[in-house]
């Protein structure tokens, strides 16, 4: 595939990747490493965004990358921090490390923990697309409550996932590490914002993007924005900021829409809507998130 | 210099000659006396290096690939339970082509958990592409941290090697060493240059998706990468002993073994007691030799050929198990043997900390003369067998 060269020069995360079409992370980590820019250095863990960015012998990375594992981007961005910080480097170079939630929230919760308790200067961003995508679908600690997943799969005895999504973004904050933020790719402005923002931060920041799979959710590819927004607008995926440890911003709504009409676009939902009683457990989910919060 | 010395500080010492520029490490017995006179260095201002106190041996030996991919010369060690929760990192290190040192000081594997020392756990981790070498003593355990770092880091080399120790026995053990001074260390170690590292002027990809047309070359690479450091170490053995005056880095020591009609074979510490039994044996008008292994990755085959062809006799002692199988050295040397003249017997002892005495090692000379044993463990006790396992 030919890439236009002005493109290559302007990004630091390149198309010509294997990404399916509106896949919500590609356009998340385009973003990310935009606004992060040339002196940042990226640790990735194993996961879609690793395999569809970094096929041997093309990469779509502008900035230096590395993959070693999958539990274990927190702590390689940690070492990379270390020898940044040995050689000088730490006031001009950024490091980054990123996963998906499994590699984020379950496999490499303990190596972030330690990554964040020991003050690293990191940004950790977690691409959130709510299961294992990348070996077909199967639920993490970070899949909603109710989704099918091939491994929450739907049945006589089952409406999906029985459990709700883990609370990441405040078992980060609760390190009392300086920020913590939620973003969606759904606000492109909002992600840049807080990018730039953790970036200006010294020492371990964590920021987790909402990020539709249209694979994993069978959902329209050319939806991925819309959902996104809605996951927002409905409440079920509040967009907040920690600092210090304390709530300290959140994106307001205005007039929250229904959650159906998120989960209507998405086939991990479909069982849901001839499901009265667990569209209300659903529906009572982003209303204690709206007043938990203060969204309102 | 000479000091008198615990075998933690003299490998402490030599790591901090090799100045590091980032340390990581979990603590865990018997490897902690190692970190814990690193992390004092580094508390002094004796040493300019990042101590990482991580909260694991995997995130350990993640954070020494981290900051060895930057181009910053890195150190780890643990042992037993610890290395084997690193293996996932050991091997990704190896593949990654990032010459890390680490240093393991041997223990046995759980369960039943046991602190003390046998070689089951860097013996378990030999397929990973590290370079792996066993130190009889503490001087050699100094010598070959100080050469295994220019053997790894050598640009056509480029491989994480694993310097082991036998844990307790000479890890907490007090011996004299010759300590290299810094003006010598210096001399011989350059400064880390790598081929390739991450670089915001020179941005690269590291740690790539391999599919089926190219993974199997990247392990080729590495397996013909570690036949070439066998040619390599005679060379930088010769420039090791042109600075320091000792001949430590070798791929096999043979201990009397011209006109001997037994050998034994053997790794690390345990190889001092059987040289006392060989003196002794010898003085008896009994021909005995050793072959001591120290390079065990790379497996040195020629030497091991060469050095016990005209020998009848070859008793192969292992301090580990492939359970269900045989030692892992029994096996690789009967490899390599097809004479049936031969009589080659393979024994384990020394697990979980219990001592090889004198009157084993001639017991294992006696058996290897008597008869062929493949799998012979040495000081059962039957009582114990019966009792607990119902095993006779």
């Amino acid at each position: 595939m030919s890439v236009d060269r002005d493109h290559i020069l302007e990004n630091f995360f390149v198309s010509g990747h294997t990404a399916c079409s509106g896949c919500g992370q590609s356009m998340a980590a385009r973003l990310v490493a935009n606004v992060a820019g040339k002196n940042t250095m990226v640790t990735n863990a194993t996961g879609c965004l690793e395999v569809f960015s970094t096929k041997a012998p093309e990469t779509s990375w502008g900035v230096p990358w590395i993959h070693s594992l999958f539990e274990n981007s927190a702590a390689v961005g940690s070492g990379v921090e270390a020898a940044l910080k040995h050689l000088g480097k730490l006031d001009s170079i950024r490091v980054i490390s990123q996963g998906g939630d499994g590699g984020t929230a379950d496999i490499g919760l303990q190596a972030l923990s330690g990554m964040l308790e020991r003050g690293h200067d990191v940004l950790y961003v977690c691409y959130d697309n709510e299961a294992y995508m990348n070996t077909g679908i199967q639920r993490s600690g970070l899949t909603p409550y109710d989704a099918n997943t091939t491994t929450s799969p739907t049945g006589r005895q089952s409406a999906g996932n029985p459990k709700q999504k883990k609370p990441l973004v405040e078992i980060c904050a609760a390190h009392h590490i300086p920020y913590a933020a939620s973003s969606s790719v759904g606000y492109p402005q909002d992600v840049q914002k807080k990018v730039k923002k953790a970036l200006n931060i010294r020492g371990p920041k964590f920021l987790m993007i909402h990020v539709p799979c249209p694979l994993g959710w069978a959902s329209e590819p050319a939806l991925t924005i819309e959902i996104a927004r809605l996951a927002v607008q409905t409440g079920l995926y509040p967009i907040v900021e920690y600092e210090n440890g304390k709530l300290t911003n959140r994106m307001k709504l205005a007039a929250p829409k229904p959650v159906k009409e998120y989960l209507s676009l998405q086939g991990r939902f479909k069982h849901l809507l001839k499901n009265e009683e667990e569209l209300k457990v659903v529906q009572k989910i982003a209303d204690n998130n709206i007043s938990y919060y203060g969204l309102k | 210099m000479k000091k008198f010395l615990e075998g933690s500080w003299a490998v402490a010492e030599a790591v901090k000659s090799c100045r590091p520029g980032v340390i990581s490490a979990y603590p865990i017995t018997p490897q902690t006396h190692i970190v814990e006179h690193l992390a004092k260095f580094v508390a002094d201002g004796q040493i300019n290096a990042e101590s990482i106190n991580v909260e694991s041996e995997h995130s350990a030996a993640s954070v020494v690939l981290g900051s060895q991919a930057v181009g910053v010369r890195s150190f780890t060690a643990t042992s037993s339970q610890g290395l084997l929760l690193m293996a996932e990192v050991v091997f990704n290190i190896a593949g990654m082509r990032l010459p890390v040192m680490m240093v393991c000081a041997n223990r046995a594997i759980s369960a039943p958990i046991n602190i003390w020392n046998d070689q089951q756990d860097s013996i378990s981790l030999r397929d990973a592409g590290w370079i792996q070498f066993y130190a009889e003593n503490n001087q050699e355990a100094v010598d070959l941290i100080i050469a295994g770092y220019k053997i790894g880091e050598t640009p056509k080399i480029m491989l994480p090697v694993m310097v082991c120790v036998d844990g307790f026995i000479l890890t907490h053990g007090m011996e004299t060493v010759d300590m290299p001074s810094q003006a010598d260390v210096d001399k011989f170690l350059p400064s880390y240059k790598p081929p390739f590292k991450l670089d915001v002027d020179n941005p690269m990809s590291l740690g790539l998706l391999a599919d089926p047309s190219v993974y199997t070359e990247t392990r080729y690479a590495i397996h013909k990468t570690l036949e070439d450091v066998l040619e390599i170490i005679p060379k930088i053995s010769r420039d090791y002993k042109s600075v320091f005056g000792r001949e430590s880095l070798r791929l096999v020591e043979e201990y009397k073994l011209d006109d001997a009609d037994v050998a034994i074979v053997a790794l690390g510490s345990v190889c001092g007691t059987i040289k006392d039994v060989i003196d002794k044996e010898r003085e008896q008008g009994r021909k005995v030799g050793l072959l001591k292994i120290v390079t065990y990755r790379p497996f040195p085959k020629e030497s091991i050929y060469k050095a016990l062809k005209n020998i009848p006799y070859i008793g192969i002692l292992d301090r580990n198990i492939s359970l269900g199988s045989d030692g892992a050295v029994y096996t690789e040397i009967r490899s390599l043997f097809s004479e049936p003249s031969k009589k080659i017997s393979g024994f384990v002892a020394g697990l979980g900390g219990r001592d090889i005495p004198q009157d084993t090692v001639k017991e294992m000379i006696r058996l290897t003369k008597e008869e062929v044993n493949n799998c012979k463990f040495m000081d059962l006790d039957t009582r114990i067998l019966w009792e607990e396992f119902r095993v006779s």
